[in-house]
């Protein structure tokens, strides 16, 4: 909300410098967001006294004149007609600028010269009136800059209001805030005005139907009123914080709305059937104009002033464009009435209209104010319109709105929140600077009734943080809290994610985070098949973008997206992982699965450094030898790579799936190329994704030392010719399969298929590692174990030893 | 004839001495030491001696032997070893081009500051919590003090997934998750992903935000600025600035906004910090009892304070970063400077 300091000033005296204040407001919980200092947008205009005024030899419409600063008098070309000798006059001297970026030259006009110009409201942007130069008051001193002169120079604060302070959105109630920081005191505008003979009663009446959301409505008539443009002094206050003057009725209801907090609103009485109010609910369907000349929709439960017949305007939010005040108003229906918050929140965000009406009325206004203000603003439209206020006013007030009273506050009790003993009387002046009734009730407690218009404060508590507030948060000591031993307990499950993350770092592997969102047709591009769970994807009723309008099922679409923004930005070396959750549905009503899981990409080169082996690209190997370090590190030995299992989105003949028993962990491969193409991805890229609840599952952490052997190891190497059909993790089955306790290890140290092999077979070169954990063993005992091995794998895979 | 030994040795040691090569060496060796060579030659003639100078001339003779011998090895190492440097030489790489190195992955700067927070505060204690990211309305909102239709709401702008289903606009709602789990004492710090829909160079749709929970007997305002306290010159510094000011949120009371001086102006006014000097970092409170009472603690036995922060802006200030949608572009010069 913007304050403007020098309106603030009209109920408080202010000692302190506009920075000071805003520190002093922020330090009492309103955040001042912005100081800036306004001034019109000339400069070097300058009060001046008309001196002679003769016709312009050459023009008829052109006078010429002679003004004087005090100090100079200077020839100027006029061409306005209502100026007179001796009018106070600005002028704007050589060398000023006036808005519109215009810069005052000496000149010749017509062979005259003319030294300056005079100004109207509108050219110096001050006011609308552009009918002639504008005329000031004699009695400011000549030479003197038309800003300071007219004092039009203003500090405007921009103060967060918190929700839960809607006293404080008026300058009277950010007056107060200060009153009860500083010790001030507030200066409530007088109140006075002379009534007319006619009573009210005799003119309108006005009808609840609807106490729960209407519960007080009160109302006062003007008649005979002018409708013009406000005042001078009316509109600065109004524009100074950015509202657009309309008229001098429509003004005041905004004035005092900015005054005290309570939203008003006027009505043309003429526009009004049967001449009343009647407050009642819409009815589904009705429809509706508004102010802003938008036709509306109702809903069946929006409030609505009505007059006899239709409805008038949208209870608390906007009128209607039916019963505005017009160029020819005479007679002003005034309201100021107290709405329910909810409803009225309700209603004006079905509507979408926020206007500073609802705002206040959503957050609760003084139920308490609406009188004061009614007759604030029924004075300020007879000063300006010239009206007669009609004798008497309605308060329709059907149902109580309560305000907390007799609030219990424990002394001992703001000690054992804050950490502070404050003195007792300390607080009961703090309180009573906020204006709160404070009584001694038993022992150390007192009863406190707050002020109507705070209406955030009705439990101790609240007490509290008021007294915290304003005897200063910065005075409140720094305590260790003395709290009770605990130790830090570690998820096995964090722990596990931070042994991967470190190692995957270690692997060359860097962690991205991309958005939990992924648009609804990502599923159609990874190829999943309509019986695949991960298309139960997680709809966001009100996604920013189609590209974030589901959440992800697959941590997979992401990184693929990610592997296209670097390639766009030219980097096609990619090795990142992502640690985050999936989110599948279940049925309405229910919260999704979320699952933490973590997922990969690698393409482009294997080395980071090109000249070593240049254009030797990453491949399925790279990826999953990492992954395999990973396990074994972590010692999840029971994970097996299975090729039998597959995604839709992975390379048919280059991926697999990850399984611990019967559960299914993840998968790794090559990316399909269909889906890069989709994509538009070029090169190739290698993925994995794994569930990290269930690999947590099989993951202790725990460590168990073997004993390792002293005796030496011997090895044998044999060259299998295997089918294609057979997968090397056969042929290692079977050497093992037998329990052959002198086996040690078998590596594979050469895969070979081309020259000199038969079509559609492939030649393993195995070496065998045998050794005893007792002995040396014996050159013939190495043989029996190793034929009888080599003999079963020959059985088995039907493989032929080269 | 001993004068013949003397010269036979000087100039056998000039030669050696100039020799380059093995060969030259090897040539050298015959030439004085052989069968045929010029010592023995000398020792054939040992008749020209006279009878007592024979016993001198003998032993003379052979220390000779032995010197020249020496001498030969010795130059033989020294031509062998300079052979081998050169062998060595015609092996050298240009050590200034690069390694062979894969390097190491990075950490996201996110992780990074979350990790460095959860161990600052699991010294004092804190466990690490965690919750789920699409949340009942009723934990996110309600549970925390924040009803339906009520103008608290406008502070987080929320996706919807059904009427009382939506992404978790902060990490407070594992406030009321926890403390539904366990009796007091309570410590506990969840950093997550939350969700609002805003997008900006200040704004993300999902962003990061730690949320600190402590209740025990006892806790008072004063020690909630103990810890943050605490916390803050662990962050940035010794020497940072601190200062709370009052502020709102539903389900504290009373609640305090935490800034420090700003580490761009260092309190001078600037652009970051929108002239003020100061940076909110985080906002922080007194649990309201009413949070208390929804998770059925007794908030006359008890209290506590609770506190969140962004994890992005406290990346952005440390590192100075400045737009909070790279954070979330992972565009390879970004990430690996970190």
């Amino acid at each position: 909300m913007f304050v403007s300091l020098r309106w603030l000033k009209d109920y408080i005296d202010i000692d302190l410098t506009p920075a000071e204040l805003a520190d002093r407001l922020t330090m009492a919980g309103l955040e001042v967001d912005a100081v800036r200092e306004t001034a019109p947008d000339f400069s070097r205009v300058v009060v001046a006294k008309i001196l002679s005024i003769r016709p312009h030899p050459d023009s008829e419409k052109l006078s010429l004149c002679e003004v004087t600063t005090g100090t100079d008098i200077l020839p100027i070309v006029c061409g306005a007609g209502n100026i007179q000798v001796g009018d106070v006059v600005p002028l704007a001297c050589v060398g000023a600028t006036i808005p519109g970026g215009y810069t005052i030259k000496s000149s010749r006009i017509r062979e005259e010269r003319s030294e300056g110009m005079l100004c109207s409201e509108e050219e110096l942007g001050i006011g609308p009136d552009r009918s002639g130069i504008m005329i000031l008051p004699d009695e400011l001193p000549l030479g003197q800059d038309l800003i300071d002169a007219l004092n039009l120079r203003d500090i405007v604060l921009d103060i967060g209001v918190t929700p839960n302070r809607p006293d404080c959105l008026s300058m009277i109630g950010v007056a107060r805030e200060i009153a009860a920081m500083t010790g001030g005191k507030l200066k409530m505008p007088e109140i006075l005005f002379t009534e007319d003979d006619e009573d009210i009663n005799g003119i309108t009446s006005v009808e609840i139907l609807d106490p729960d959301l209407c519960p007080r409505y009160t109302a006062r008539i003007v008649k005979n009123v002018t409708i013009r443009p406000s005042p001078f002094w009316m509109r600065r206050r109004l524009e100074s914080v950015g509202l657009r003057p309309i008229n001098n009725v429509v003004d005041v209801t905004n004035f005092v709305m900015l005054e005290c907090g309570q939203p008003l609103h006027a009505f043309d009485y003429r526009f009004l059937k049967e001449g009343r109010i009647v407050v009642r609910k819409s009815r589904q369907g009705e429809t509706f104009i508004s102010l802003d000349e938008k036709e509306r929709m109702l809903r069946a439960d929006t409030l609505m002033i009505c007059d006899g017949v239709k409805p008038v305007a949208i209870a608390g939010i906007m009128g209607g464009l039916n019963s505005e005040i017009k160029d020819d108003t005479r007679m002003v229906l005034l309201e100021s009435a107290y709405f329910n918050p909810t409803s009225i929140r309700k209603s004006s965000r079905w509507l979408g209209m926020s206007t500073d009406a609802a705002f206040r009325f959503e957050r609760g206004i003084d139920p308490e104010g609406g009188v004061r203000a009614l007759n604030r603003a029924a004075q300020l439209i007879a000063d300006l319109s010239g009206g007669a206020v009609c004798r008497g006013y309605i308060d329709q007030y059907p149902k109580k709105i309560e305000s907390p009273r007799d609030i219990r506050l424990r002394t001992r009790r703001v000690r054992d929140i804050l950490g502070k003993v404050i003195a007792p009387a300390q607080i009961v002046r703090i309180l009573k600077n906020l204006g709160m009734a404070v009584n001694k009730a038993d022992g150390p407690h007192y009863r406190v009734t707050p002020p109507t218009f705070r209406v955030d404060i009705s439990r101790e508590i609240d007490l509290i943080e008021e007294i915290a507030r304003l005897h200063g948060y910065d005075r409140i000591p720094v305590t260790r809290p003395a709290i009770s031993f605990m130790s830090t307990r570690q998820d096995p499950q964090k722990v596990l994610e931070e042994r991967i993350r470190t190692l995957l770092n270690g692997y060359g592997y860097s962690e991205v985070i991309t958005y939990s969102f992924i648009p609804a047709t990502a599923v159609e591009h990874l190829g999943l098949p309509a019986d695949d769970v991960r298309r139960a994807t997680v709809a966001i009723r009100n996604p920013l973008t189609e590209e974030q309008a589901v959440m992800r099922t697959t941590m997979i679409y992401s990184l693929l997206e990610t592997m296209r923004r670097n390639a766009d930005a030219g980097c096609f070396d990619l090795k990142l992982f992502e640690m985050g959750r999936t989110y599948l549905a279940r049925q309405a009503g229910t919260l999704p699965a979320e699952q933490n899981r973590i997922g990969g990409i690698l393409t482009g080169a294997r080395y980071d450094d090109g000249w070593h082996y240049s254009g030797l690209a990453s491949d399925f190997f790279d990826l999953k030898g990492c992954l395999e370090g990973l396990f074994d590190h972590l010692k999840i030995a029971a994970l097996k790579f299975r090729s039998d299992l597959r995604e839709p989105f992975l390379h048919p003949g280059r991926s697999c799936c990850m399984t611990i028993g019967k559960e299914m962990i993840g998968f790794l491969g090559e990316v399909h190329p269909d889906v890069l193409a989709m994509m538009d991805l070029k090169n190739r890229a290698m993925v994995f994704e794994m569930d990290l609840d269930a690999l947590a599952g099989h993951f202790s952490g725990a460590l168990a030392y073997r004993d390792i052997s002293r005796f030496p190891s011997s090895s044998r190497d044999v060259a299998f010719l295997i089918s294609r059909d057979v997968t090397a993790e056969a042929i290692i089955h079977f050497s093992f399969d037998m329990h052959e306790e002198l086996l040690e290890k078998v590596c594979i140290f050469d895969v070979y298929e081309g020259k000199g092999i038969p079509e559609g077979m492939t030649s393993l070169g195995l070496r065998f590692s045998y050794r005893a954990h007792d002995r040396t063993l014996t050159d013939q005992e190495i043989s029996r174990a190793h034929k009888a091995i080599v003999q079963r794998i020959v059985e088995k895979s039907g493989a032929k030893i080269r | 004839m001993i004068n013949d030994l003397e010269e036979l040795r000087v100039k056998a040691i000039a030669e050696l001495n100039q020799a380059e090569t093995e060969e030259t060496l090897l040539a050298i060796k015959t030439r004085y030491l052989g069968r045929k060579g010029l010592l023995t030659g000398l020792l054939r003639n040992v008749s020209h001696v006279s009878l007592e100078e024979r016993p001198l001339f003998g032993r003379r003779s052979n220390e000779i032997k032995e010197i020249l011998a020496e001498a030969i090895d010795k130059a033989l190492q020294r031509v062998t070893l300079k052979k081998r440097d050169h062998a060595l030489l015609e092996e050298k790489i240009d050590v200034t081009l690069p390694g062979r190195a894969v390097r190491p992955g990075r950490l996201h700067p996110i992780i990074r500051v979350s990790r460095e927070i959860c161990e600052i505060f699991a010294g004092l204690g804190f466990s690490v919590v965690e919750g789920p990211e699409i949340e009942l309305d009723y934990y996110n909102f309600e549970a925390l003090n924040i009803p339906k239709d009520h103008p608290a709401r406008d502070m987080q702008d929320t996706f919807y997934i059904e009427e009382n289903i939506v992404l978790r606009t902060h990490t407070s709602p594992v406030q009321i998750r926890t403390m539904e789990k366990l009796k007091p004492p309570v410590r506990v710090l969840s950093p997550g992903r939350v969700y609002r829909p805003d997008s900006d160079i200040s704004h993300t749709p999902m962003f990061h935000q730690i949320e600190g929970l402590l209740v025990d007997k006892g806790v008072t305002f004063g020690d909630l600025k103990g810890v943050l306290t605490f916390f803050i010159e662990r962050i940035f510094g010794e020497d940072t600035a601190i200062r709370f000011r009052p502020s709102f949120f539903p389900f504290t009371e009373p609640s305090a906004e935490v800034d420090i001086r700003c580490v761009i102006c260092s309190g001078t006014g600037c652009r970051v910090c929108g002239q003020s000097g100061w940076l909110e970092i985080l906002g922080s409170g007194m649990v309201d009892p009413e949070v208390f009472k929804n998770v059925g603690y007794d908030p006359e036995e008890i209290s506590g304070f609770a506190f969140g922060l962004g994890l992005e802006r406290i990346a952005m200030l440390k590192y100075g970063v400045s737009d909070i949608r790279l954070f979330f572009e992972n565009d390879w010069r970004f990430l690996e400077q970190f």
